[in-house]
């Protein structure tokens, strides 16, 4: 858990504040629908149903935790309030436990890879750009050599916005303007980075719908072009999702995995009032585990997932 | 679009199908699967519940002074309901005012920038002298992204780079829009979080510095149950007057139009189909409705062609088909404009009962790539007359295009039988006018 000494109390604090805000409801709402009760009835399940489906956890998901619960109930006897709330979070925590992905989990060690290659994926809006910037950031705190890639040559000043990030973190920008190749982008800051023996590349992809056929091959193909540089490459492919996305983020995951190999997951936006409840259920299916959090727009706004800590906010009241 | 909700509430009407009537018990499972549908589809829990309370109301209400099947009952109370929740009637945006002030807002991400210079675009080629201006300066080069989109679409944009001072960017905009007499002035704003009491204020001057006619409350349609929350925040500080539902292009179900509505009692007056400038469409909650309950939705196809096809020119294209003089530069032309009415998949999602079938399918925007690449290997002359195109044209053809032979073959043929049917078409056209004191003739 060293990772986390990264981080100053404040920034703890900033992730509990926005989970807090309606997650600290969750909390009232469970002690509410367990104030006199011994054992867990069918009101109580419907409470807990309402609770997380309006997390965006989905129906789906929330059958499974409320079925996995009460297997866990039957098996180990329920007594009281706090004892439930600990069973919840508990089998919560091991739906987003389970992922066969082995990248990485900080920014300082990157099991001997260089230059380690991440790719930033995701549909349009979701932060991409902005998330870069602030891993750059934190690599560079851990005392990497980063380079960046301005990949998105589609939307409109996209270059623009990753040159201003690099420019912040005083780390190159490999790009060739708007509406090129974004392949070649990608092969030649992989190549840039082997070439000035930089630790961490990070390529940024234009937003795109994932039931967009043309724009997912495009992106399978920007992958494979980095493997003529290094031949593992990009050793991290990073979807991003928005907290505020509902179900629809199942969806993303499993159209961006098919063309890309997804192995770890960025949820932005967690300082709003959304619960990004829908993660536990995309961790949980597609197996792969939650790396970022994002909790504001500043440089210093990125954080890496703790499960516990995760879980914990969810339930802090 | 919603082609998955309605899926899931036809599955939800057969077990239905086969029932005389609609009793307690046979409508129960029917309500649960509904709200499962709109649930899974992003619809607001509590909105969900109070729309499946209320069709079943209606359905048991009704079953006794009805003989019609009680699914295809079923369908016209829930389509009814559907179309009330989405907002009744259409509204349009409203054009008062000297300039008319349209105020942009919402979340990061929900396609502010994009759908400012969309609605520039679209309010352009009704006539209107459009200016933008840029106040986001937050968000890195969100100000060189407006000033590119307002560039290609030749809209003016009001910047002033030093000034990160949004509420005076604003003021000096409007004034700016004064002196050059534009018609409308659209302001694009940075996102922010509806719990960020600093830049809800900010928002909140913005408006009181410019007195828009309409605030647009953007949101992005992917948004989940937090939709309800974020609307109604922005609405308690904005009052806004319309919601723009953004990347209904994806295959999102788009619960959260039928959440914002019925939290907020505001219209949706325009929903964002694409990453093109020309992907704006009105919002027609009738139709929405029967989209989601898969009925299709012509009268927007018919109402998009309309737009991107020049009269003129089709007119022109049609005489000439008529008269065998038809050439594949013509044709070439109408693959441009079918190309201008946006994503193919769109096109066909619209048609009544194709959207279901057009879901799992791979129909990219390149479908016609070929065809052109084959148009534009040929020379000039072998586009006006293409029975000059002997073999050995056709194989630099095909080697030109990068297809082959059959590939150019097809194409000829495909060209040919279409000019034979015009030309018949022509001919019966012709023999019509004698037709005309007969019984059925016009």
């Amino acid at each position: 858990m060293g990772i986390f000494n990264f981080f100053s109390k404040e920034k703890k604090e900033k992730l509990d504040q926005g989970l807090e805000k309606t997650k600290s409801s969750l909390f009232d709402k469970i002690s509410k629908a367990l104030v006199g009760k011994s054992a867990i009835d069918d009101e109580f399940l419907d409470n807990l149903e309402e609770i997380l489906v309006s997390s965006d956890v989905g129906i789906e998901t929330t059958l499974r935790i409320i079925e996995r619960l009460q297997a866990r109930v039957a098996k180990d006897k329920y007594v009281g309030v706090g004892e439930l709330n600990n069973l919840l979070k508990d089998e919560i925590g091991k739906l987003l436990d389970e992922n066969k992905s082995n990248i990485p989990t900080d920014f300082s060690d990157l099991k001997g890879v260089k230059p380690y290659v991440v790719m930033v994926v995701g549909v349009n809006g979701v932060g991409k750009t902005t998330t870069i910037g602030k891993m750059a950031n934190q690599y560079k705190k851990a005392g990497k050599k980063v380079v960046l890639g301005a990949g998105d040559t589609f939307r409109a000043a996209a270059v623009e916005q990753l040159k201003i990030w690099g420019t912040r973190n005083d780390v190159d920008v490999i790009s060739h303007g708007m509406n090129t190749d974004p392949a070649s982008v990608a092969f030649d800051t992989v190549k840039h980075a082997v070439e000035i023996g930089a630790d961490v590349a990070i390529i940024d992809t234009a937003g795109r719908l994932h039931n967009k056929i043309g724009l997912m091959n495009e992106l399978s193909k920007i992958k494979r072009v980095m493997q003529k540089v290094t031949q593992d490459a990009p050793h991290e492919i990073l979807l991003v999702l928005d907290a505020s996305t509902g179900q629809n983020a199942f969806e993303q995951a499993k159209q961006f995995t098919a063309a890309t190999e997804v192995n770890a997951l960025a949820l932005t936006k967690l300082d709003g009032t959304a619960k990004g409840g829908v993660v536990i259920g995309v961790a949980d299916q597609f197996k792969i585990p939650v790396k970022y959090i994002g909790v504001g727009e500043g440089i210093e706004d990125l954080q890496l997932f703790n499960k516990q800590e995760f879980v914990d906010s969810l339930f802090k009241g | 679009m919603f082609e998955n909700l309605s899926g899931k509430i036809e599955k939800a009407f057969k077990m239905l199908k086969g029932q005389g009537k609609i009793t307690e018990i046979n409508v129960a499972e029917t309500m649960k699967e509904i709200r499962k549908a709109l649930i899974d589809a992003d619809v607001n829990y509590k909105i969900a519940k109070t729309f499946t309370d209320t069709v079943k109301e209606k359905a048991l209400g009704q079953n006794v002074l009805t003989s019609v099947s009680p699914s295809q009952l079923m369908v016209k109370i829930v389509n009814d309901e559907l179309t009330e929740l989405l907002g009744g009637k259409t509204e349009d945006i409203n054009l008062t005012g000297n300039p008319t002030v349209i105020l942009m807002a919402g979340l990061q991400g929900s396609g502010k920038t994009t759908h400012s210079a969309k609605l520039a675009n679209f309010l352009k080629k009704k006539g209107r002298s459009v200016m933008l201006a840029a106040c986001d300066v937050y968000r890195p080069a969100a100000i060189e992204q407006l000033k590119v989109l307002g560039a290609q679409l030749d809209v003016p944009v009001f910047f002033e780079m030093e000034n990160k001072n949004p509420v005076s960017i604003a003021q000096n905009a409007l004034k700016a829009a004064k002196e050059a007499n534009a018609k409308v002035l659209i302001v694009d704003t940075a996102g922010r979080l509806s719990i960020d009491e600093e830049m809800m204020a900010e928002i909140g001057n913005i408006k009181k510095a410019l007195n828009p006619q309409e605030i647009l409350f953007v949101v992005d349609a992917m948004t989940g149950q937090d939709a309800v929350n974020t609307a109604k925040a922005f609405n308690d500080v904005l009052d806004f007057t319309g919601v723009i539902l953004t990347k209904l292009d994806g295959d999102t179900r788009g619960g959260a139009a039928l959440s914002i509505k019925s939290i907020v009692n505001k219209p949706i007056k325009f929903m964002g189909m694409g990453e093109k400038m020309e992907a704006l469409d009105t919002f027609h909650p009738d139709r929405m409705a029967q989209r989601i309950l898969g009925m299709g939705d012509i009268v927007s196809l018919v109402e998009r062609a309309q737009e991107v096809f020049d009269e003129q020119e089709a007119e022109k294209i049609q005489k000439k088909l008529l008269k065998d003089q038809f050439t594949f530069e013509d044709f070439y032309t109408q693959i441009q404009q079918i190309k201008k009415m946006g994503n193919l998949k769109d096109l066909m999602g619209m048609i009544p009962g194709v959207g279901k079938a057009v879901k799992d399918l791979d129909i990219s925007d390149d479908a016609f790539k070929g065809i052109e690449a084959i148009i534009n290997s040929m020379t000039p002359g072998e586009r006006k007359t293409p029975d000059i195109i002997n073999g050995s044209r056709r194989k630099r053809i095909a080697s030109g295009s990068g297809t082959d032979i059959q590939q150019v073959n097809q194409l000829l043929k495909q060209f040919e039988d279409m000019r034979k049917m015009m030309k018949s078409i022509g001919k019966m056209q012709g023999a019509g006018r004698s037709m005309r004191g007969m019984p059925f003739g016009r």
